[in-house]
């Protein structure tokens, strides 16, 4: 890639900031070019994130009818899947699956809540709650 | 307390290890660029495993696997590299302040999505990102020389120690490392034909079909076998690769850019016009990858009649150029 093909396409997942590429100059020999990013790159996080809050959505919309515990909901929206909840508390993944259900999620003790609280850096009151919309 | 800001270089690189890596040798005075450093620790590789899954897809990576850069590069270099972790955060925290109270610059390896100062869409769960803590404010905010970032940054105590002690996959557990000692001057040219010869070698892959040309053969076969009607899965999975190759910091072209960058670099060093081929060489190959990532997503939007066996032919290309490009690096000597 040339320093001058180096695309400057400022894309929004950049938030303002910007990447090094290396590309070769005019002499044949490659610097450091930054970038405000590329558009090929930025469709794919825009798919990525996309998925993501529709994901985010359908368990908030889920637990908004009670059909499953604010767990799910809380995972995704703080970028969590359930391999690395699953890492990060110590609890199997057939447990967090579990503790999907409202029924035995409400019945969870303050002690097994904090798990979840501290890896997620939130408090126990805001486990239980979720918002109105995303 | 006081301010401790101790003297730093801040250089903005593509890549968060090889950066880090790069700032500490130089503070010690050793001229290291971060294209050099990659070249010389070998870490120019593919794998696509897809018995270890991220979010739901397969792990794809283009460079060994975290902290190989930085360990084979201070062994060849003969730099004496402290390491430490830590069971207790407060305890990691404090030899934290400890060593910036020494004037040492601090290397230390932290979760993405904790640290505040990354763009939102950028955070995720990983745990192997390396920076450098180059002062604490008497406030007690750190002040921090993130490689890919391209201005210094301040973060909370709060966030960093949060950052560093993140639990999961690849877990840091605070750990931090600082340059002890590190010779004055070294002779690289030896040490870059072996890095190059050694590079090739690996380039094939390991018996199993997940690393090197035979994992780019692997997945160029899992995305032609791909079924079409399952569309949203195909897009994310073929978005999962771009992203992988582009989005993680890897200058461009998942760390081919930076490979032929160190071998143009290898070239003005040992004056031997060989090595500048091959970093020619390597530009094109690059090249043919970035044409991967956009058939990729002309697939995923659709605007073009691409079908996956193109999408897949391209990958297929890729490894036919990874192949020659191999056997040209074989043909170097091995010593200089």
């Amino acid at each position: 890639m040339k320093a001058e093909d180096v695309p400057q396409d400022d894309s929004k997942s950049y938030d303002g900031q910007r990447k090094l590429l290396y590309a070769v100059n005019n002499n044949g020999d490659y610097q450091g070019v930054t970038s405000t990013g590329w558009e090929t790159e930025s469709f794919a996080t825009q798919l990525a994130v996309d998925d993501l809050n529709e994901q985010t959505q359908h368990a908030l919309s889920s637990a908004q009818q009670g059909l499953s515990s604010p767990l799910a909901y809380h995972m995704l929206n703080l970028r969590f899947d359930i391999a690395s909840l699953s890492q990060s508390s110590g609890y199997f993944q057939w447990q967090i699956k579990r503790h999907y259900r409202p029924e035995i999620f409400n019945k969870l003790s303050d002690k097994k809540l904090k798990k979840y609280a501290d890896v997620m850096n939130i408090t126990i009151a805001e486990l239980k709650k979720i918002p109105e919309k995303l | 307390m006081i301010d401790i800001k101790l003297p730093i270089e801040h250089q903005q690189s593509s890549h968060c290890e090889t950066g880090v890596v790069s700032t500490l040798l130089r503070s010690k005075g050793l001229n290291i660029s971060e294209s050099m450093a990659f070249g010389l620790s070998n870490a120019l590789t593919f794998v696509y495993l897809p018995i270890i899954k991220i979010s739901g897809m397969p792990l794809i990576a283009y460079r060994m696997p975290p902290k190989t850069i930085i360990k084979t590069v201070c062994k060849k270099l003969n730099v004496k590299l402290k390491t430490q972790t830590f069971s207790n955060a407060e305890k990691g925290m404090q030899a934290l302040d400890d060593e910036l109270e020494k004037g040492n610059l601090v290397g230390l390896q932290s979760s993405v999505y904790w640290l505040p100062y990354f763009p939102e869409d950028m955070r995720f769960h990983f745990n192997a990102h390396n920076l450098i803590v180059y002062g604490k404010t008497s406030q007690g905010n750190y002040l921090i020389s993130d490689p890919v970032f391209e201005h210094v940054v301040e973060c909370h105590a709060d966030d960093l120690k949060r950052a560093r002690f993140a639990k999961g996959a690849l877990a840091a557990k605070g750990l931090m490392y600082v340059i002890d000692e590190a010779p004055k001057q070294i002779d690289l040219v030896p040490h870059i034909y072996q890095s190059i010869n050694k590079t090739a070698k690996m380039m094939n892959g390991l018996l199993l079909p997940f690393f090197g040309i035979k994992g780019i053969n692997h997945l160029a076969k899992k995305i032609k076998n791909l079924s079409p009607e399952k569309t949203k899965y195909n897009k994310l999975f073929l978005a999962h690769i771009v992203r992988m190759q582009e989005e993680i910091g890897t200058g461009g072209a998942g760390f081919r850019f930076m490979f032929a960058s160190f071998l143009n670099e290898a070239a003005t060093l040992t004056n031997d016009s060989s090595l500048q081929k091959l970093s020619e060489q390597t530009t094109l190959l690059g090249d043919t990858w970035r044409e991967f990532a956009m058939d990729s997503v002309l697939y995923c939007k659709k605007r073009q009649s691409l079908t996956l066996n193109d999408v897949s032919d391209k990958l297929m290309q890729c490894s036919k150029d990874e192949t020659a490009l191999r056997k040209a690096l074989l043909a170097l000597p091995k010593t200089s």
